[in-house]
C-alpha cells in the first residue's frame, strides 16, 4: 500500500493532480508547519542561536586594564591559537579515553543486549525487569554512582586490598586517580546508551536466520560475523555515537575518579575556564573546537560505516 | 456466520436498498501512468458487481475513488443522483471492507464495529454494533482486540464494521485475498448470502475470476484502466468480446482466420485450411481477417482411426502432444498444423484416453464458436499458472 | 549457533555479569545508606536506620530533590508536547526547510553536554537573564526534545496509513481521525519518550551546572557535597528513587503481563 503514496509523490512532480488534491496538499503543508513551528523555533532560539552566541563570544577581546570577566565584542582569533596550543593534548586525551570507553562499552553491552533481545524472547517478564534495571540507575544519580565507584575502588577498599594481596597490583599501586579509573567510569556511565540501541536492532533479528546460517555450514563464529553482527549494525552504529559523543565531553568522571596530572579531560578545562578562571572567550573557543572536532569525527564515521536511517 | 443469522436477529438486514451509483468519464492520471481511463459505469442499486482484473488494471483505484480516498483527475461520481465527486471520504454514504481489514488495533472488536455509528452520533451505536457482530457470529468475541482473532474472524469483523452503517454502497477490496482456499470458498457463499439479505449495492474488487463469477450478478472485466466487457458471468464466459476477456475469464482457444463465405446467419472462416462455421451475432467482425475462439470444454476429441468416429460441426485435426489425467477429466494439448497448440479435455466416462502421438479430430457445434476482431493479441489476459 | 556449549553459556554468563557490573554501585549506595558514618560516609562504621527515618536530615538534600523532580516533570511535559508535534509534522507533511529542521534535531544529539551547557550559558549571559529554575527548565527541554522527536518519529513512521483511511471511510473527519486513531496508537511511544526525558532530566548534571546559578538540583547537590563527603541521606534518596522507579515500572509490567495472560487464557 505504499504504492499510492509513491504515486502521489510522482504525481506531485508532474503536477497531474486535480485542483482539489493540490488544495488539500497545500492545506496539509500549512498544518504541518503549525505542528513543527513551535518546536523548531524553540530549537532555533535555545540551540542554534546559543551556538552562534558562543562563537561570537569566543572572539571577544579583553580590553586593557579590564576587570576579571570583562570582555568586549571583537575579532580576536588569537584565542583559538592560544587555547589550541595549550590544550590540544587534553583534547586528544579526551578522544582517546572516549574511544577506549566506547569500545569497552560495546564489548560489554553486546552480550547484554543479545541476552535480553534474543535469548529472553518469550520471557517478557524477565526481559522487562532487566530492561528496567538498565534505566532505573538513572534515578539514583550518576554522580552518586560515580562517587560510589570511587569509594569501591579506593586504596583502603577491599578490591584494592585483594589485588595487592595477590600481587596483581603493586604495594604502592592504586586504582582511583588513574586513567584506568576514569575510563572505567566513562564505560560504566554510558553503558545504557550503548546497550539500548543495540537491543532495539537485535530485537528485530529473526532467529530463523541463525538456524539457516548454521544449516548452511556456517560455524557459530561465522554466523555471528556474517548474520548477527550485520543485522545489529544500525544499533551498534547509533550506540557508539551515543556513547562516544557524551564521553568525549564529559568531565564528571575525570573530576571524581581522576587526578590532576594525566587524566584531565577537555570538559574539565572548559568548566574551569568558565567558572574558575573566568576566561569566557577561551572557554567558548575550546567548546567550539570540541564541537567541530566531534562533528568532523562523526561525519567521517558516518561516511565510512553509516546507514542513512540512523536517527 | 451461517444460516442461523436471520432477519430477526439483525436489524441491518432490513436496510433499504442503495441508490444507483454512476461513474461518468472518470479518469485518474498519475505521473508515469494512467490508472483509470474515461470510465463510465452505472451500477443499479442492489447489484452485486465484481470488478475483475489483473493487478494494476485500475480496479482498486476505481474503488478508492468511489470511497473518496483518491480524487479523480476528471469525471464525476454520483450516488442516487447526488454528486459525490468533491465530497471527502468521511462524508460519503459508502463503506469499505479493506484488503488488510484495517481493524483498529487499540480498540476492542465491539468498538471497532461501533466506530462508524458513533462517528455519526447514532444513539444505538453499541446495540447496533452488537447486532452486527451477531450477524457475523462473533458476538462472543466482542471484548477481544483484533490481534487476538484469526484471519477469518478479522475479515468478518471488518465486514460487520462496514455493514452496520448501512451504507448505500459497500466496497470490498479483495477482502478474501488473505484467507486460505477453504475459508475463502466458505466466505464467498456467506458474503453472497448477506448481500442478498441486506439488498445493498456491493462492489467487489478481485483478481480471482472464479470468485467474481460465483458471487457477482454483474462482472466488469478491467484491463489497463478500462472496462473491457461487462455483463453477467454467463454472458462474459460464453461470449467474450475481446481476447483479454476470453483468456482472463477461463481458458480459450483463439485462432486467426479469414472470412471466406457468408451463409445467412453464419459466416465461414478459413483457419489454416479448415473451414469453421460461426454465427454472425457471435462475432465482433464478420468480414476479412478475424479471430475465431472456442472454449476447451466445448470440444469433443476422437481418435481418427476409431470406428465410431463421426464428422460433425467444426473440426480441427492434429497430433496429441500432451495428455494429463486429473481424475475427473483428461486434459490434452493438441498440435494442429498451421494453428498451433489447442487445449481441450474430456470428462472421464471410463473411455480409453488418447495418448501423445495419436492423431485426433476435435469437433464442436458452430454455435459455441465466437469471433473477435483481427487486431486482438491472442495472448492478452493469459494467466501464468 | 544455538546449540553449541560455548554459545549456550557464554551469552548468559557475560550478559549477566554485565548487569551485575551495572548494579554494583547501586548496591554500594544502598548499603551505605544504612551507615552511621558521620558526615562523610566514606568508611563503614555501624548499621543504623536513622538516615532512612530522617532522609531530609542533611541540609539542602530534600530541597534539591524536590527541585529535580519539579524540573524533570515540567521539562518532560514541555519537551514531550513540542517534540511529539514536531515528530508528527516531520513524518506526515512535506514542506521546505525540511533538512534544516532535521539538522536542528540531530545536531544537539551530536553535541557534547559541555558545549550545550556553555553555549546556553553564553546565550543567557547575552540576554541578561538570571540563572535559576527557568533557565534550567529551558536547557532541559532543549536536550530532551531531540530525544522525544527521534523516539516518537520512529513510531509515527511505523503507523499504518490504512487505519486512517479506514477511519475516514467510517465517517471520521481529520480531527477525529487524529484523536481516535493516530494519537492513541502513538501513546506507547510518547510514554516511552516522556520516561526517557524525565530520566535524563533528573540525572543531568553538566548542562544544569552551567545554567542553574545558585539553584540546586539533586545531582548538583551530590556533586557539591562530594568535596566534603556525601551525607548518607543522599544515599537514602538515591536508593529510594531507584527503588521507586523500579517498582513503578515492574508493577506496570506485571499488570500488563497478567492482563495479556488473562486475555490469552480466555481464548
Amino acid at each position: 500500500m505504499s504504492a499510492p503514496a509513491d504515486l502521489k509523490r510522482a504525481a506531485k512532480r508532474a503536477d497531474l493532480r486535480s485542483p482539489e488534491e493540490i488544495r488539500a496538499e497545500k492545506k496539509k503543508g500549512r498544518m504541518g508547519a503549525w505542528l513543527i513551528l513551535p518546536g523548531m523555533l524553540y530549537m532555533a532560539l535555545f540551540f542554534a542561536a546559543p551556538v552562534v552566541v558562543l562563537l561570537s563570544m569566543s572572539l571577544f577581546v579583553k580590553p586593557e586594564g579590564a576587570d576579571l570577566g570583562e570582555f568586549v565584542p571583537g575579532w580576536n582569533f588569537g584565542t583559538y591559537a592560544e587555547v589550541w596550543g595549550r590544550y590540544w593534548p587534553v583534547l586528544l586525551r579526551s578522544f582517546v579515553f572516549a574511544l577506549i570507553a566506547t569500545i569497552a562499552a560495546l564489548i560489554i553491552a553486546f552480550p547484554m543486549a543479545y541476552l535480553v533481545a534474543v535469548r529472553l524472547r518469550g520471557k517478557p517478564l524477565l526481559k522487562g525487569i532487566l530492561l528496567v534495571l538498565l534505566i532505573a540507575p538513572f534515578f539514583s544519580s550518576f554522580i552518586l554512582r560515580t562517587q560510589a565507584w570511587k569509594q569501591i575502588l579506593a586504596d583502603e577498599g577491599w578490591i584494592v586490598q585483594t589485588l595487592k594481596a595477590v600481587a596483581i597490583l603493586p604495594a604502592d599501586g592504586s586504582l582511583t586517580a588513574t586513567p584506568f579509573a576514569v575510563i572505567c567510569g566513562l564505560t560504566y556511565n554510558f553503558l545504557p546508551f550503548m546497550m539500548l540501541p543495540i537491543y532495539a536492532s537485535l530485537e528485530r533479528l529473526d532467529t530463523r536466520l541463525l538456524e539457516a546460517s548454521g544449516d548452511l555450514y556456517a560455524s557459530p563464529a561465522q554466523t555471528f560475523m556474517k548474520v548477527t553482527l550485520p543485522q545489529s549494525m544500525p544499533g551498534v552504529f547509533a550506540g557508539t555515537l551515543l556513547t562516544f559523543i557524551p564521553a568525549a565531553g564529559d568531565y564528571v568522571n575525570a573530576a571524581i575518579l581522576g587526578n590532576n596530572r594525566d587524566t584531565s579531560m577537555i570538559g574539565q578545562v572548559i568548566d574551569s575556564r568558565f567558572f574558575k578562571v573566568i576566561d569566557y572567550p577561551g572557554a567558548a573557543a575550546l567548546s567550539f573546537i570540541l564541537m567541530v572536532c566531534i562533528l568532523i569525527l562523526v561525519l567521517i564515521y558516518i561516511r565510512r560505516f553509516g546507514t542513512k536511517d540512523l536517527f | 456466520m451461517s444460516t442461523t443469522a436471520t432477519h430477526e436477529s439483525s436489524p441491518e438486514v432490513n436496510a433499504g436498498s442503495g441508490a444507483d451509483l454512476v461513474l461518468s468519464g472518470i479518469s485518474k492520471h498519475f505521473a508515469d501512468f494512467t490508472a483509470v481511463q474515461e470510465l463510465d459505469l452505472v451500477i443499479p442499486s442492489g447489484t452485486f458487481i465484481a470488478l475483475l482484473g489483473p493487478s494494476g488494471c485500475g480496479k482498486t483505484t476505481t474503488l478508492r475513488m468511489i470511497a473518496g480516498l483518491e480524487a479523480p483527475t476528471s469525471g464525476t461520481i454520483s450516488i442516487g443522483g447526488e454528486d459525490m465527486t468533491r465530497l471527502p471520504s468521511h462524508k460519503r454514504p459508502v463503506n469499505t471492507v479493506f484488503q488488510s481489514y484495517a481493524l483498529f488495533p487499540h480498540m476492542s472488536i465491539l468498538d471497532n464495529v461501533a466506530f462508524g455509528l458513533k462517528q455519526r452520533k447514532d444513539k444505538d451505536a453499541i446495540a447496533k454494533a452488537k447486532a452486527g457482530l451477531e450477524m457475523v457470529e462473533l458476538a462472543h468475541l466482542a471484548n477481544r482486540k483484533p490481534a487476538q482473532l484469526s484471519g477469518g474472524q478479522q475479515q468478518r469483523v471488518a465486514l460487520a464494521r462496514a455493514l452496520v452503517n448501512r451504507p448505500r454502497v459497500l466496497l470490498l477490496d479483495e477482502p478474501l485475498g488473505a484467507l486460505d482456499m477453504k475459508l475463502r470458498r466458505q466466505m464467498q457463499v456467506e458474503l453472497k448470502k448477506i448481500q442478498m439479505d441486506v439488498g445493498l449495492t456491493f462492489i467487489h474488487v478481485t483478481h480471482d475470476q472464479e470468485e467474481a463469477m460465483t458471487m457477482a450478478d454483474v462482472v466488469a472485466v478491467m484491463n489497463q484502466g478500462r472496462i473491457e466487457q461487462m455483463g453477467s458471468p454467463r454472458e462474459l464466459y460464453e461470449l467474450p468480446r475481446t481476447a483479454f476477456v476470453a483468456n482472463f475469464l477461463g481458458k480459450s482457444n483463439l485462432m486467426e482466420g479469414t472470412v471466406v463465405a457468408d451463409a445467412g446467419p453464419a459466416i465461414v472462416v478459413d483457419v489454416a485450411g479448415q473451414r469453421l462455421e460461426l454465427l454472425k451475432e457471435r462475432a465482433v467482425a464478420t468480414e476479412g481477417k478475424i479471430v475465431v475462439g472456442v472454449r476447451p470444454e466445448k470440444m469433443r476429441i476422437a481418435e481418427l482411426d476409431r470406428p465410431d468416429f463421426q464428422h460433425a460441426g467444426n473440426q480441427l485435426v492434429g497430433t496429441v502432444t500432451d495428455a494429463s489425467f486429473t481424475g475427473v477429466s483428461t486434459e490434452y494439448l493438441v498440435d494442429v498444423p498451421g494453428v498451433g497448440v489447442v487445449g481441450t479435455f474430456t470428462q472421464n466416462l471410463g473411455q480409453d484416453p488418447a495418448r501423445p502421438g495419436d492423431q485426433v479430430c476435435m469437433s464442436w457445434e458452430p454455435e459455441y464458436t465466437f469471433g473477435l476482431g483481427a487486431d486482438e493479441d491472442l495472448e492478452a489476459g493469459v494467466q501464468a499458472s | 549457533m544455538y546449540n553449541t556449549k560455548l554459545g549456550k553459556w557464554f551469552i548468559p554468563v557475560v550478559g549477566g555479569l554485565a548487569f551485575v557490573y551495572l548494579l554494583v554501585p547501586i548496591v554500594y549506595i544502598f548499603v551505605f545508606s544504612f551507615n552511621d558514618g558521620g558526615k562523610s560516609n566514606l568508611q563503614w562504621k555501624s548499621f543504623t536506620l536513622d538516615n532512612w527515618k530522617n532522609p531530609c536530615g542533611a541540609p539542602g538534600a530534600c530541597e534539591s530533590l524536590v527541585n529535580s523532580l519539579s524540573v524533570g516533570a515540567v521539562a518532560t511535559i514541555i519537551a514531550t508536547a513540542l517534540g511529539t508535534a514536531v515528530a508528527i509534522g516531520l513524518v506526515r507533511y512535506k514542506f521546505r526547510f525540511r533538512s534544516t529542521a532535521d539538522l536542528l534535531i540531530i545536531l544537539p544529539l551530536a553535541t557534547p553536554e559541555v558545549v550545550l551547557g556553555a553555549s546556553l550559558l553564553a546565550q543567557f549571559l547575552n540576554l541578561g537573564w538570571d540563572l535559576g529554575y527557568w533557565t534550567v527548565i529551558i536547557a532541559h527541554v532543549m536536550f530532551c526534545m531531540s530525544f522525544v522527536i527521534v523516539t516518537v518519529r520512529a513510531r509515527v513512521a511505523g503507523l499504518d496509513d490504512r487505519l486512517e483511511e479506514a477511519a475516514a471511510d467510517l465517517y471520521a473527519g481529520p480531527v477525529q481521525r487524529f484523536w481516535k486513531i493516530t494519537f492513541p496508537m502513538l501513546i506507547p511511544g510518547i510514554v516511552a519518550a516522556a520516561l526517557l526525558s524525565f530520566a535524563m532530566s533528573f540525572d543531568d548534571f553538566i548542562i544544569t551546572n552551567f545554567n542553574s546559578g545558585t539553584f540546586s538540583t539533586f545531582p548538583k547537590f551530590v556533586y557539591v557535597a562530594a568535596a566534603r563527603g556525601i551525607p548518607a541521606q543522599a544515599n537514602v534518596i538515591g536508593s529510594a528513587m531507584f527503588i521507586i522507579a523500579l517498582l513503578i515500572v515492574i508493577i506496570g509490567q506485571v499488570v500488563s503481563y497478567r492482563r495479556k495472560k488473562a486475555l490469552a487464557a480466555r481464548g
